[in-house]
């Protein structure tokens, strides 16, 4: 996004949101990103999407970002979209893995199966939500699978089994060798370097 | 030959039953994949349709997380398997945006050919197992003659006729062979004519216009709505198309039109896609014309591997060799949501970097999952043959759908 937009679309979420507690505008690569308070989700979505001056009039994407290491966890991204400005926006909240965030399906119609990937892989509840089931993994599934301390290879296996003529799907995972996460992170710094020109 | 059986909802006593219950899928050849769809029928007409998805779900996502970003990249010809480039552009350019690196000029130019190459083998599959789906089976065999020569051009650039894994973060992988820009140039006159053949099969075809025109209709206010983009958006009159408005690898610099419906329905969706083929030509041919010499990486072997010569005479071009196929480069931390105009629409990729060699975060933005979600919303009330119609205009593949 070009600076130029990036600056006005500064201003106009400035006047938009005035000084809302909790709302905290950065910037991002390419873009900008507005950090807000998890329950006035629905009213700040319904604000840009409405007033002429923002008109953020698509939402392109609801995703999550699992931090097991944080407070609230979880963090659920928005990605705002105006045709009319040609401006995008990330909006972003907080939230841990018991209280529900607001559903943003009544705001925007394509949420819906948005909010249901996002229930589905991270276990993030959404209030209000008017179909709220499991989308991607399997109707019997257990679990989450894109939160962190979830392991790639999942806790149970799939198979046919011939006696029964049926597909099993809840025995635990054998491994014939241990999954190996290599650790990259090593003393050599020599790899570093593209991050110091960034910061210089 | 059997007597037709009239199904009546409504018993002797005037009572209306319960709707019928049809499962649909995931093995019917008009589902485009392995799309399951519970449909409620009112007799013939749908009253409600739940697409069920996931049964092609890989976890890519998850993967991605454990693999570094070269690593990562092969993963992106496997969701649109259709246009296998596009969506390995996304992620590349997602990178780079992270990175604070542009590619040189030739491999952008590279790039916007093959991403043009990649929407015709797009566009040419959804034209023709549209009108497959319709009962008409020469066009996808004419279309599928003319796939057939652009892999051959994908084979030629990257040795795979479909997972290319060709387009990477910092340009593309090896320079063009000798020849292949002639050889492309010399494939557009005949395309052309294909096209116009192509037209004259489906573009008039009174079956063809009467089992797709006012066929699932989408306004524009509810394409907004529901987050369409791509063809699906420009059908119902909306101007917009990411090549134009946010254009990426120098795409402001090639001289090209966005075709727009009028009417919102599975005609005006074809309509445009057939020409958005003909306008692909057009920058094919100008990438060909004015394909500049130069480097097709940047010139960074923090980044980009250094070339086959030097790892076997230069220490330093070995050591560097052994990180980056051992360890891989590390990214700035930060995050990113990159979009480019997929053939089947906006494909964005939301990026998290937390400093080290792996995303922390890929999320996937795929059109088809958005098209798709729209399903019941344009088959209700429609008759069960119309929806066949509909989801071949919707142009949805399950790779990246489930992920």
């Amino acid at each position: 996004m070009a600076a130029v937009l990036v600056d006005k679309l500064k201003a106009v979420l400035e006047d938009i949101l005035g000084g809302l507690d909790g709302c905290a505008l950065a910037p991002q690569a390419g873009g900008l990103v507005l950090r807000v308070p998890r329950d006035y989700i629905v009213d700040i979505l319904i604000a840009l999407r409405d007033r002429d001056e923002a008109s953020m009039t698509m939402l392109m994407d609801v995703c999550g970002v699992d931090y097991p290491m944080r407070d609230k966890r979880f963090d659920v991204v928005y990605q705002l979209l105006s045709l009319h400005y040609n401006w995008r926006l990330t909006v972003c909240l907080e939230t841990d893995e018991i209280t529900p965030v607001p559903s943003v399906a009544s705001v925007y119609a394509s949420a819906g199966w948005f909010e249901r990937e996002v229930f589905d892989l991270f276990g993030i509840t959404f209030k209000g939500h008017p179909d709220l089931r499991r989308i991607l993994t399997d109707y019997d599934f257990i679990g989450h699978p894109l939160r962190r301390d979830f392991p790639l290879t999942g806790f149970t296996e799939t198979r046919y089994d011939d006696l029964t003529r049926r597909v099993v799907s809840s025995e635990p995972v054998h491994l014939q060798q241990d999954y190996r996460a290599f650790d990259a992170r090593s003393p050599w710094q020599g790899m570093t370097d593209v991050q110091k020109r960034e910061t210089e | 030959m059997t007597e037709p059986v009239q199904v009546s909802l409504v018993d002797k006593n005037g009572k209306v039953g319960d709707p019928f219950t049809i499962n649909m899928g995931p093995q019917h050849p008009a589902a485009h994949g392995v799309l399951r769809l519970i449909l409620e029928m009112d007799g013939e007409i749908v009253e409600r349709a739940d697409p069920h998805i996931g049964l092609l779900h890989r976890g890519t996502e998850k993967l991605i997380e454990h693999k570094t970003y070269t690593q990562a990249l092969p993963y992106f010809d496997r969701l649109d398997y259709v246009s296998p480039m596009a969506s390995e552009q996304c992620f590349s350019l997602a990178v780079e945006r992270l990175l604070g690196i542009t590619p040189p000029l030739r491999a952008q130019c590279i790039r916007i050919l093959f991403a043009e190459i990649t929407r015709l083998l797009n566009h040419i599959l959804a034209v023709t197992t549209f009108a497959l789906d319709l009962g008409a089976i020469t066009p996808a065999l004419w279309g599928f003659e003319e796939r057939e020569k652009l892999m051959g051009f994908y084979e030629r650039v990257s040795g795979a006729r479909m997972h290319a894994n060709y387009i990477r973060p910092g340009g593309v992988a090896r320079d063009l062979p000798d020849g292949l820009l002639d050889d492309i140039w010399a494939f557009t006159t005949p395309f052309l004519t294909f096209l116009d053949d192509l037209e004259t099969l489906l573009t008039d075809n009174r079956i063809f216009k009467q089992r797709t025109v006012d066929i699932g209709i989408i306004t524009k206010e509810q394409a907004l709505d529901w987050g369409l983009s791509g063809a699906m958006l420009r059908a119902t009159g909306v101007a917009w198309d990411l090549r134009k408005s946010q254009p990426y690898d120098g795409y402001e610099t090639y001289d090209f039109d966005i075709p727009i419906g009028k009417t919102g329905d599975c005609y005006a969706r074809y309509l445009v896609r057939m020409e958005e083929m003909r306008q692909s030509v057009r920058i094919i041919r100008q990438c060909t014309q004015r394909m500049p010499q130069g480097r097709v990486m940047v010139d960074d072997h923090k980044i980009a591997m250094p070339e086959r010569e030097a790892i076997e005479s230069s220490m330093e071009a070995l050591i560097h060799h052994f990180k980056l196929a051992s360890e891989g480069y590390h990214v700035p931390a930060g995050a990113t949501y990159t979009a480019i105009e997929a053939p089947k629409g906006e494909f964005g990729v939301y990026l998290v970097s937390d400093g080290t060699n792996k995303p922390y975060r890929c999320k996937i933005r795929a059109p088809s999952f958005a098209h798709l979600q729209v399903l019941p919303l344009l088959s209700k009330d429609h008759m069960l043959a119309d929806v066949v119609a509909i989801i071949g205009s919707l142009d949805i593949v399950f790779g990246e759908i489930d992920r």
